[in-house]
């Protein structure tokens, strides 16, 4: 074993009878494949279909909210949500959530009962990581600096105008259960 | 010559009346010649659908027409969750949020219970809003209503 290890370091150590060009062509189209087929597993991850592999009961209730139907055909799935946007913080998340794989395995939410009696906990525990992130999901398609209050509803501008422009609050405080049915809101702040 | 003629022309009479008569019966016969809101149809017809109506997003308070008339909903509620886990009305309109939500608080009258019992919160049997309160689209009556409320509601 030691053997067949200090032979690899030799090889490796030791310059290659190949032409430099050679080596640049195969490390930058490796590197292509390789960067390429990583991005590709990361974005499979990031799909309804792959999220409804656990969560099938959450999944469904999205359709009848407004993230899913409305007039102008735009629409958000899971990862819009639920995963940063941003390179690194997605990377964080995704390794974050190599520990709900153990979940899987372990049937945490395998049956729809199971669920609803973890919901609260799921819930509380999204609610809590927007709050922290300023609800950083939802800014990157709503805007506050793009916001027309002329063109909203006066219940949305007296909030929008004060608590949001403020600082004070960040849409999740307010926003909950928008795409999902809630749980139990006994104790929650507002509710 | 002339009797076949006749009879073709009789043939004729028949086959071209006979159509426009059975219509009438046909008409008729189920729903006895009335003419009901959809208008002048067979039971069995399939009206066009309405286009549904939308409730505004936003309008002024509806006035009440009766004196123990349910409140209307002056806005949209899309979305809203009332059920077990959540009451979305109540996260604006109980006595706890309506102060800062500058919302109508609900009347102490849904604390009771059937018995008279005064309860500290919403009673069970008030607890589902959109049982009485409900959202006003902006539809013509489907017929003329001559209506008018008590005078102290006027």
């Amino acid at each position: 074993m030691l053997k067949l290890l200090k032979r690899l370091w030799v090889i490796m150590k030791s310059p290659s009878t190949a032409s430099f060009g050679f080596i640049l062509v195969i490390g930058f189209l490796g590197g292509i494949i390789f960067w390429g087929g990583f991005n590709t597993g990361m974005e499979a991850t990031n799909t309804e279909a792959f999220c409804s592999g656990c969560h099938a009961p959450i999944v469904k209730e999205i359709r009848e909210t407004i993230h899913y139907s409305n007039r102008s055909g735009v629409r958000a799935i899971c990862s819009d949500c639920h995963v940063p946007h941003n390179w690194t913080d997605k990377i964080v998340r995704k390794v974050q959530a190599s520990k709900e794989l153990v979940a899987f395995a372990m049937g945490t939410i395998s049956t729809e009962e199971k669920f609803q009696a973890r919901r609260a906990h799921l819930a509380n525990r999204e609610w809590k990581r927007m709050k922290e992130n300023n609800s950083q999901e939802c800014r990157n398609c709503h805007q506050f600096e793009f916001m027309d209050f002329s063109e909203q509803g006066k219940r949305s501008v007296s909030q929008h105008s004060t608590a949001l422009a403020s600082g004070e609050k960040t849409c999740v405080d307010c926003h909950k259960g928008i795409a999902h049915q809630l749980p139990n809101m006994e104790g929650i702040e507002g509710w | 010559m002339k009797k076949i003629l006749t009879a073709i022309l009789t043939a004729s009479i028949i086959a071209l009346s006979s159509p426009a008569w059975s219509n009438d019966d046909a008409l008729t016969s189920n729903n006895g010649g009335v003419s009901s809101l959809r208008g002048l149809y067979e039971i069995s017809d399939v009206n066009k659908a309405e286009d549904l109506k939308r409730v505004q997003r936003e309008q002024q308070l509806i006035d009440r027409n009766y004196v123990q008339q349910p409140p209307m909903i002056p806005h949209s509620i899309r979305g809203y969750q009332v059920n077990l886990n959540a009451n979305k009305c109540l996260a604006c309109h109980s006595f706890k949020n309506a102060g800062e939500m500058g919302a109508t608080k609900i009347s102490v009258t849904h604390f009771e219970t059937r018995s008279g019992t005064t309860l500290s919160d919403v009673s069970p049997r008030r607890y589902f809003c959109l049982q009485c309160h409900v959202t006003q689209a902006d539809a013509k009556p489907l017929v003329e209503n001559t209506f008018t409320p008590v005078h102290s509601l006027r």
